[in-house]
């Protein structure tokens, strides 16, 4: 019985929670959805931090809870790692004793290397400081790395860099994308910022008002026009890309995926090495002829699927298909009247940017 | 400087709040505990019953403490019972009427400290496998170490200093309730002023010094 499995039901007044999950055993999972959608609720229940009444909650096979059965294992037994909001470090213990704190109480596993999580957070230099002298992103990292101390079956994360300005998250990003490549555990990631998810995430579940709203791989869910819709400026696709070659001379690396190929800034990884890509909707035009002289490196033969109209009514969001690899194109309404766009349609996606994720 | 009697009534003294602080840092942390944790309506009379000895005259308390525990009294046959005997006009007495009219002064200051801590601070630490008695010695008692400390020098200095509920229960037997408060009344009876005035500036610079010591080391109890 490997994954995640949840039922998660709470009725209170004015807002009520009715959600069934099922997720991977392995890689990140990202809950998704504006505030009051019912992400955090969820992430508690899973925790064992709020005991709902009628809820279920299996773990690779372990019951976590079963109201039915009235099994509820409390927190301090479920092998969690919890990383909050608000990086909570213990004022009364330094870094060290903190990091210390949840792995002394797993029995110091030998398993987990200290050395090795200090250098995966880059938080060595921080082993002998006082809590409150850390900055927020340093605080943070300590309290990530002080979750994987201990010994964790399933990591948690409750909206990590939501308390964090820009620059604090783009220091703390890097790590939490190293985490996702070494993590051996599955991870559930709550977040209202899909750039984030996009970033970090494996698998998606979009949550609005207590329920699922859609589930799935992350490539999958969204790219779906239903759900990109209300990303706004943060609709995206997201695939997998295989470094084909590097030209050292225009400094360029050249991607291939299922949909052609990318030009993007010189890479470090060898040929071979899987990327994820990462391609906004607006930074993707369409054309119906083949651009002869155009700055733009990316092109891309796909076939339109299907539009929809964004709020506001100037523009709209299009879904063609590279290849079998969704992309979304945000044009204008009127770009596409003059194109004749309609589903079928042979296009050239134009693509101005792509972010490579790690 | 000091008679025989007056260091008898001393050494009792310092017996006396020695006993009762540690006693009540005992009884008063699970107590506070639960008034600064609970949202049971319950919590609102038990404070405010908590907090009687703060308002009310010594006598009163002494009055009803003595009746109470004296041979018609529901504690008294209680404690007869058990073959302590009665408790009027007894060190353990005085123990017992010092433990309740002491008690808000430990309450408080405790129940502030761990109202003070967030309870995400605790989520983390069960999160992290602590179970509920490990969170509390690990990060409740590290967290509140200010508010134990001021509520053992005010719970100790408090019993020093109470007059009213000794005499009641404890009447004026010397070497077993005849304490400092109730030497210095009986020579000022005696028109002694000389050693009233010893005993009174002891205690009245016992107190300050305990005071001066507790808002010095912090700041932030001003308030209790």
């Amino acid at each position: 019985m490997d994954g995640i499995r949840a039922r998660l039901i709470q009725v209170r007044p004015g807002f009520t929670l009715d959600v069934a999950l099922t997720l991977p055993g392995r890689g990140v999972s990202a809950l998704f959805g504006p505030s009051g959608s019912g992400k955090t609720s969820c992430l508690r229940a899973l925790a064992g931090l709020d005991r709902l009444p009628t809820a279920s909650v299996w773990v690779n096979g372990a019951c976590w809870q079963d109201s039915d059965a009235d099994v509820f294992v409390p927190v301090e037994r479920r092998r969690i790692g919890y990383v909050s909001q608000q990086a909570v470090l213990f004022p009364h213990l330094g870094v060290r004793a903190n990091l210390d704190y949840g792995w002394r109480r797993r029995g110091r596993p030998q398993s987990v290397r200290l050395d090795d999580i200090v250098a995966l957070l880059g938080i060595g230099h921080l082993l002998e400081r006082r809590p409150d002298t850390l900055s927020g992103g340093e605080r943070q990292r300590v309290a990530i790395a002080r979750a994987l101390l201990a010994d964790p079956q399933l990591l948690l994360m409750d909206e990590p860099l939501s308390a964090l300005d820009a620059a604090r998250k783009e220091e703390v990003l890097p790590y939490l994308e190293g985490l996702h490549a070494t993590l051996a555990i599955p991870a559930i990631y709550v977040s209202h910022a899909f750039d984030e998810v996009a970033r970090l995430a494996d698998h998606l579940v979009v949550l609005e008002h207590g329920r699922v709203r859609a589930a799935g791989p992350l490539p999958e869910v969204a790219a779906r026009l239903d759900i990109a819709g209300g990303f706004g400026d943060a609709a995206a696709v997201v695939f997998d890309a295989r470094v084909e070659a590097h030209d050292a001379a225009d400094h360029l690396t050249r991607l291939r995926f299922a949909g052609g190929t990318l030009d993007v800034p010189l890479r470090r990884e060898p040929v071979g090495a899987t990327l994820r890509c990462r391609v906004h909707a607006r930074d993707v035009s369409l054309t119906t002829q083949p651009p002869q002289a155009t700055s733009i490196l990316n092109v891309i033969a796909a076939v339109v699927v299907e539009r929809l109209d964004l709020p506001g009514g100037a523009q709209c969001l299009v879904r063609v298909d590279a290849g079998g690899t969704p992309l979304l194109a945000r044009i204008t309404a009127r770009s596409w009247r003059q194109l004749g766009l309609e589903p079928g349609r042979a296009v050239w996606a134009q693509v101005k940017a792509a972010a490579l994720l790690g | 400087m000091f008679s025989e009697a007056d260091w008898i009534a001393l050494r009792l003294t310092l017996q006396l709040a020695a006993i009762v602080t540690l006693l009540l840092l005992v009884l008063a942390t699970p107590l506070a505990w639960w008034l600064a944790r609970t949202r049971s309506w319950w919590s609102r009379p038990v404070a405010a019953l908590v907090a009687l000895p703060l308002v009310l005259p010594p006598t009163v308390l002494g009055f009803y403490l003595l009746v109470a525990l004296g041979p018609e009294g529901p504690l008294g046959r209680i404690t007869e019972a058990l073959g302590l005997g009665l408790l009027p006009f007894t060190f353990p007495g005085l123990v017992v009427a010092s433990l309740i009219y002491s008690l808000p002064f430990v309450v408080q200051p405790l129940r502030a400290a761990f109202e003070g801590i967030d309870e995400a601070t605790l989520e983390e630490a069960a999160a992290l496998g602590a179970g509920a008695l490990d969170r509390f010695f690990s990060v409740v008692l590290p967290l509140s170490r200010h508010g134990i400390a001021a509520g053992g020098v005010l719970g100790f200095v408090h019993t020093i200093g109470e007059f009213g509920v000794v005499l009641m229960i404890g009447g004026s037997i010397p070497g077993e309730t005849r304490v400092v408060s109730v030497q210095i009344y009986d020579h000022v009876e005696a028109f002694d002023y000389a050693q009233a005035h010893g005993l009174s500036a002891l205690l009245l610079a016992l107190s300050f010094g305990a005071l001066l010591l507790l808002y010095t080391l912090n700041p932030r109890l001003r308030s209790v």
